[in-house]
Parts: structure tokens; C-alpha cells; sequence
């Protein structure tokens, strides 16, 4: 019998695709399939997962959590959770079709909700902050319930299964986004469990990874001290959850996170001017636990942008492209080619220098309103 | 005897390939097989599109030519034969190359020419026109690499340029040497004789991409190549000296 995610480590390597409109022209989810499938071979059959944003506008101003469910009675317990904690505007099967190659699927739901004042007001937490003990709580105490998306406006649709399988079994074609994010994985060995797949999502921040980091229990030790719980033993879980720390909670900006997470060798540091050194220097000895090491490269998705970053040594490739206000990222230049042959520059980001993209000023509204 | 790639696995393209007798192979609407042209003997191909990774590994003779970018590991433990890339290509390039030339016209990615060796006649040859990622040459053991940063950056290479390097020699064209250079490297200006290395080269790479925009001295040339009095001596061990 198979282990479960979070009861054995899984190395894995692996596909990852992303495409960003900074005008926030809506992209349909069949793009990013295409964009994902070229690079099959990087993949084998046991995990793949989107991350769309921008793709809930009638309902922006809610959180939308996508759960898995293992049984009805998981199902009860989390729906009893969640209407205490808030109020369901609305809740729904997510879509699926059946798949000859997606089998054995989680019952899986979605519910648009908001906080319930009162429980918010008498947690004295922040919104956000509501929102993501709850879900941490779900995810760590029930049994059979897992919430694997839970940002507004976005959503995460993941599986066991090739990306362009799990894709069409969720039926992208039927969403439109700013931002697309996808992946393939290759892991040696599976429990293939659907909540293990990629992206990993808290709040709007989700990440899709290709790498094996070696400082997992150093970066894993030092973020359950302040309050999260690395439960499926993944480096993506681990990253979501540094970079939720120094963005979300310490407030740094993502350009420092980057420099955290990726940090400059000492000796390159030295060679750097004394402004940069002075920075790199504080931000190494302060967040040295939550220094990444080890081959990544990942995109991460957020509301109104994506920052895609590699590590130090650049040990993944990944490759980005302009082409007018589009961005893209993607682990091997074909991804790219697939779904825009002509494009305006192509190039190779260094390790640890982070490419981050926003929408433009203005373009919030038109990616809210985009819909199909 | 053209080949269409479109919509192809790397596994049918690369059947057709091995199955085709013509010396002269054309593919068209490539975009990111692997594999292509590995361990090829006698035959000429010529890709059109974006060639997938490790394209002319254990290359043994073969000509490929590229017009559109490669991936990652061009030429990676290739023998002897030629690979020109009309585009950029990406990290890995001429990972332990044994003979043979690579040329590319734009950029090469991180870890370029990595444990490339020479032995005799076998002296391989990796030239790009554009610059270099970090690593270039890391552990280079043998053969020549010629960095020619036609864009003219401050930088050629990244980081950790010739870093263990303990045979063979690098070129590259920009100002200083780079910073952080190892004790074990030894950097100075090409002259006289490594301008009997450069200039060939320089006219093989006019020969497939056009000619260059404005001459290039050879005299702007950093070469790096290693210390040959013990370079490692207190490295690893004591070793004397």
C-alpha cells in the first residue's frame, strides 16, 4: 500500500508554465494546456494542476476555496466548519468531464464565501489572516477534507494525472484569466494523492515548482515556529508558506523575498557596491533559515501579478518571453513557441534574479470585469 | 529528404530520422523534440524552429545546423562533428565535449563548456557571439572557448568563470577580467599566438553568421587559462611544493 503525501518525502523534476496579460486581457485555460503539453516528457502521469486568476470575477470580493473531499462524512464536517466560520454565498461541484486517464477523483467542491464579522471580529486577526488559520485548520484536523485553493479571484485545479488530462477533465476551456500558471510533475515515487499535486496555493499566492530543494527540514523547522504546519512534506508546500511569511506577514516586497529565498553567495555579495551589500548582508543574517537551497525554479502566482525565480545556481532552466503584454515563463522554450511562435524577446533570467510582472495600472478593473 | 516535425513526439521525428538514408536531412516545424541528431555519424541536418534538448549529444561526426534557438545541452559529450545554432542556446552547452566545434550565434546559458576535454587531434571548440552564463568552463580539462560579446557587455560571463579549471583555455572579450577569478586562474591579454587561435575562429563564425557588424581585435581578448604551478597545491590536501 501506498504511503500518503506528508508520510514519506517525494523527490521529484518537473514541467512548470506560466502566461501573464499585464493589460489583463482574459486568456482562455485552453492556452495554457497547450502551452503545458509540449513539455509531456517532463512529466509521468502522476500530478499536474493550473492556476487561473482573475477568473471568479462575479464573485472577486470572496474567498473561493476548492476542497477535496474523501468521503460525505469529511464532506459534513468541513461544510459545518465553514458555515460557522463564514457566510457561503454560494457552493457548488466543480465541473469536471469524465477522462479516460483521470480516475479515482476526490469528491470536489467550491464554496464563494466571507468571513462571518463576528467570528472575524472576535478572532482580533486580520482578514486574511482569519482566512488562512482556518484553512491551515481544515487541512491539519479533518480527516478526508483538504482545501487546496483558497484566494479570491483565483483557483487552483489540480490532479493526479498528465497536465493536459487534468485539464480537460476540469474543463479550463470554460475559464478565462490574466494569469495562467501550470504544471507537470515527475515524481520517482507517489502515493498519488490529488491534494500533493502542484500548484500549492495559500491565500492568492500559489506556486508551481520543478526542483528538489536539499534545505527543506532547515527552511520546514524554521516556519512551523511561526505557526504554519508543513504537512505534505513538498517543497512547494515549504516555499508557499516562506514566501507568506516575508510577503504577507513581514512585509517585505517581493525583490526582497527573492533575495531571501535566493540569496547571493557570500563572495559574490562582496563584489557587489556597498548600498547592495549592506542590503543582501542584512537580509542573509536575518532570514538565513529561509535561505532556498537546492535546484528550483518556480512561478509564483499572486493577486494582480506573477514573479517567477530560479535558485542561486540556477540548477532548472527556465526560459522568459515578451511579446506586446504578454509575459511568459516556462521551463523549456518550446511552451512558449507552442502558443506564440513570434515573440518580441527571449531570454534566460540569472539564477536568483526575480522576474516580476504586474498588471497595469488600470488593468485590475478590465481583468475583474473579463469574463466568458 | 525533408521531415515535418509539427505536432510530432521526439520519438516518431527521431525514428524518421534513423530511418531515413539521404545524407541530407531537412526538418521543419520544430519545436522542442529532444534528442536530435544524437550519436550521428555521416549525416547532415538541418533544423528549422526551436531544437529540443540535448540536440546533437554524443555528436560522432555529424553536421547540424539550427536556424532558431536550441535548448538546454547542445552538444553535450559530443566526439567530433559540427552544431551551429542561428539563435541562442541554453545552460549546459558542450558539457563535456571531447572534439568537435559549436558555434552559436547569440547567448549561451550557465555552465557552458563544463569538463570539456582534449586529447591529441581531439580539440574541441565552442565559440557563442553573444555572452556567457556562470560557470563557463567550470573543471575544464581541455579545447578552446571563445566568449566574442558582440553586444559589447560589461560582462561576458557570470559568475564562477574557469572555476576548477586544469586544462585548456577561454577566451573572452570585455575590459577587465572578471572579479572573482580563482587563485588557480591565470588571466591575461591574448597576443601573438593566440591571435593564430582566434582568427580562424573568428572567420569560421563569419562564415556561418554573416560578417560582423565591426571588426573585432583580437587584442580585446581576456584569456583565462589555469595556473600550471600546482594550481591546486592546499586545495584539497597538503600536498607539497
Amino acid at each position: 500500500m501506498f504511503l500518503r503525501e506528508g508520510e514519506e518525502r517525494i523527490p521529484s523534476g518537473c514541467a512548470i508554465s506560466g502566461i501573464f496579460s499585464k493589460s489583463g486581457e482574459a486568456i482562455g485555460g485552453e492556452t495554457i494546456i497547450h502551452s503545458i503539453s509540449t513539455m509531456h516528457e517532463r512529466s509521468n502521469g502522476l500530478g499536474g494542476g493550473f492556476a487561473g486568476y482573475g477568473i471568479y470575477p462575479q464573485y472577486k470580493e470572496l474567498y473561493a476555496f476548492h476542497v477535496f473531499y474523501e468521503h460525505p462524512a469529511a464532506k459534513s464536517a468541513c461544510e459545518e466548519f465553514i458555515e460557522r466560520h463564514f457566510d457561503v454565498v454560494n457552493l457548488s461541484k466543480i465541473p469536471t468531464r469524465k477522462h479516460p486517464a483521470i480516475t479515482d477523483e476526490p469528491m470536489i467542491w467550491r464554496y464563494f464565501v466571507s468571513p462571518l464579522p463576528t467570528r472575524l471580529q472576535d478572532s482580533q486577526l486580520d482578514e486574511r489572516e482569519f482566512v488562512a488559520r482556518c484553512v491551515n485548520r481544515v487541512n491539519h484536523t479533518m480527516k478526508g477534507a483538504y482545501i487546496f485553493s483558497s484566494g479570491k479571484n483565483m483557483g487552483v485545479f489540480k490532479g493526479v494525472g498528465y497536465p493536459e488530462d487534468i485539464g480537460e477533465f476540469y474543463r479550463l476551456e470554460e475559464y478565462a484569466g490574466y494569469c495562467w500558471t501550470a504544471h507537470g510533475r515527475y515524481p520517482t515515487n507517489t502515493p498519488g494523492w490529488w491534494g500533493g499535486a502542484h500548484p500549492f496555493a495559500l491565500l492568492d499566492y500559489s506556486v508551481v515548482h520543478n526542483g528538489e530543494i536539499s534545505s527543506y527540514d532547515a527552511n520546514r523547522r524554521t516556519i512551523e515556529m511561526y505557526g504554519y504546519k508543513c504537512t505534505l512534506q513538498t517543497d512547494t508546500e515549504v516555499i508557499t508558506y516562506i514566501i507568506d511569511y516575508l510577503v504577507r506577514r513581514q512585509g517585505l516586497t517581493l525583490e526582497e523575498a527573492a533575495k531571501v529565498m535566493a540569496a547571493s553567495f557570500w563572495q559574490t555579495i562582496s563584489h557587489k557596491t556597498p548600498e547592495q551589500q549592506q542590503e543582501e548582508t542584512y537580509l542573509r543574517c536575518t532570514y538565513g533559515s529561509l535561505l532556498i537551497n537546492g535546484p528550483f525554479s518556480i512561478l509564483l502566482g499572486f493577486e494582480g501579478g506573477m514573479m517567477a525565480l530560479q535558485d542561486r545556481l540556477k540548477l532548472r532552466s527556465m526560459v522568459v518571453a515578451e511579446k506586446g503584454e504578454r509575459v511568459y515563463a516556462a521551463s523549456e522554450e518550446c511552451a512558449i513557441r507552442a502558443i506564440e511562435p513570434q515573440l518580441d524577446r527571449l531570454y534566460a533570467p540569472k539564477g536568483g534574479e526575480p522576474v516580476i510582472v504586474r498588471l497595469n495600472a488600470g488593468a485590475e478593473k478590465e481583468a475583474g470585469t473579463a469574463c466568458r | 529528404m525533408q521531415i515535418d516535425a509539427a505536432g510530432k513526439s521526439f520519438l516518431q521525428l527521431n525514428e524518421e530520422i534513423c530511418a531515413c538514408l539521404k545524407e541530407q536531412i531537412t526538418i521543419t516545424g520544430c519545436n522542442g523534440q529532444r534528442y536530435i541528431g544524437d550519436g550521428l555519424d555521416k549525416k547532415k541536418i538541418s533544423v528549422y524552429g526551436t531544437a529540443g534538448n540535448a540536440l546533437g549529444a554524443y555528436l560522432c561526426g555529424g553536421e547540424i545546423e539550427v536556424f532558431g534557438n536550441a535548448q538546454d545541452a547542445v552538444g553535450d559529450t559530443m566526439d567530433s562533428g559540427r552544431i551551429v545554432v542561428h539563435g541562442r542556446a541554453g545552460d549546459a552547452v558542450g558539457y563535456a565535449m571531447r572534439g568537435g566545434s559549436i558555434f552559436i550565434q547569440g547567448d549561451i546559458g550557465y555552465r557552458a563548456g563544463i569538463h570539456m576535454k582534449q586529447y591529441q587531434q581531439k580539440q574541441p571548440v565552442l565559440v557563442a557571439g553573444g555572452c556567457a552564463g556562470s560557470f563557463l568552463g567550470e573543471y575544464q580539462a581541455g579545447g578552446t572557448i571563445v566568449i566574442l560579446n558582440l553586444k559589447e557587455e560589461t560582462a561576458a560571463v557570470g559568475n564562477f568563470c574557469a572555476a576548477g579549471i586544469h586544462g585548456g583555455r577561454i577566451f573572452l572579450r570585455q575590459k577587465e577580467p572578471p572579479a572573482d577569478l580563482p587563485q588557480q586562474v591565470v588571466a591575461r591579454r591574448a597576443e601573438g599566438e593566440d591571435r593564430q587561435v582566434l582568427l580562424p575562429l573568428m572567420e569560421e563564425f563569419e562564415r556561418y553568421f554573416g560578417r560582423l557588424k565591426a571588426p573585432v581585435d583580437p587584442g580585446d581578448f581576456w584569456v583565462l587559462t589555469p595556473n600550471t604551478k600546482n594550481p591546486y597545491r592546499k586545495l584539497y590536501t597538503s600536498n607539497g611544493g
